[in-house]
């Protein structure tokens, strides 16, 4: 374990704590040299305002919430633009999954057991691990975004909203959309 | 259409709440309507337990991240620390 410390140290930075951020930006942006960026990008924005660190917290968590605003204005740019025609796409395929009249499930898209979440089978887990990372990898960026933010970093709902500019409404039909299309995705690429 | 028909049909709404419900406490209306819809609805049933499922898939797989102990190049940090020591000269 590195040692905590409530004192700014820029000469050990890289040795104590780069391979920790880098590890908490890669889970969260999926992208090896983007992450590096960031890392790279934390530590001299760090640099820049040493001065204004007041010791109230670890250096380890200084320097970690430096690169959680990195990793928002990631999602943030990567969510603009062509990134919602995207979203809006998936949304239209999504619709796809239900019958327009009354909401019931398409016989298709119907859901089915998947075998791999029953058993207890290391290696068949391990199988839908990987499924699993392509199918996060398919969603449209400003889903995965909120998906990441809500599932793994536990953010309040209104924090998400307001920093990727979504509406209340707006997020939880893009919660309900991405969680639809990961367990499809499963399912096609399980069966 | 009845409205309890509405309700026990419409699949598209019931996993709405379901995926809502694992964030916040639904209202008392939205909570009546999904038991009343999941007791005559084994697909929606399935869907809800998968989705569990696939939330806890996704938490250990950020954590399994961390034990994989991803590390940093050498060559990479050594010039990142090299730079920092510029920048504060």
């Amino acid at each position: 374990m590195t040692t905590e410390s409530n004192v700014l140290n820029p000469h050990k930075w890289v040795a104590n704590y780069a391979d920790y951020l880098y590890m908490y930006a890669i889970v969260r942006i999926n992208d090896e040299d983007t992450a590096k960026d960031l890392v790279q990008e934390t530590l001299l924005a760090a640099l820049e305002r040493a001065d204004r660190f007041e010791g109230k917290s670890t250096e380890r968590t200084w320097l970690t919430a430096i690169l959680k605003n990195k990793i928002i204005d990631v999602y943030r740019k990567k969510s603009s633009g062509l990134a919602i025609a995207s979203a809006n796409k998936a949304a239209q395929e999504q619709d796809a999954f239900f019958e327009e009249d009354n909401g019931h499930w398409k016989a298709e898209y119907a859901p089915q057991p998947i075998a791999a979440m029953d058993e207890h089978d290391p290696l068949l887990k391990k199988e839908l691990n990987a499924i699993l990372q392509l199918c996060l990898k398919k969603l449209p960026e400003l889903w995965k975004s909120v998906f990441t933010m809500k599932h793994i970093d536990d953010a309040a709902t209104e924090t998400i909203c307001t920093e990727l500019h979504v509406t209340q409404a707006n997020f939880w039909v893009i919660i309900h959309r991405a969680k639809i299309n990961l367990r499809a995705c499963l399912q096609k690429n399980w069966n | 259409m009845s409205y309890l028909n509405k309700i026990l049909n419409n699949c598209k709404q019931a996993t709405f709440l379901i995926e809502k419900k694992q964030i916040k406490r639904l209202s008392f209306r939205e909570g009546i309507e999904l038991r009343i819809h999941l007791a005559g609805c084994g697909l929606c049933q399935l869907y809800d337990k998968q989705s569990h499922i696939i939330n806890s898939m996704v938490q250990q797989l950020y954590h399994d991240t961390f034990k994989n102990e991803l590390k940093l190049d050498d060559t990479f940090k050594a010039d990142l620390q090299a730079r920092i020591e510029r920048e504060m000269n």
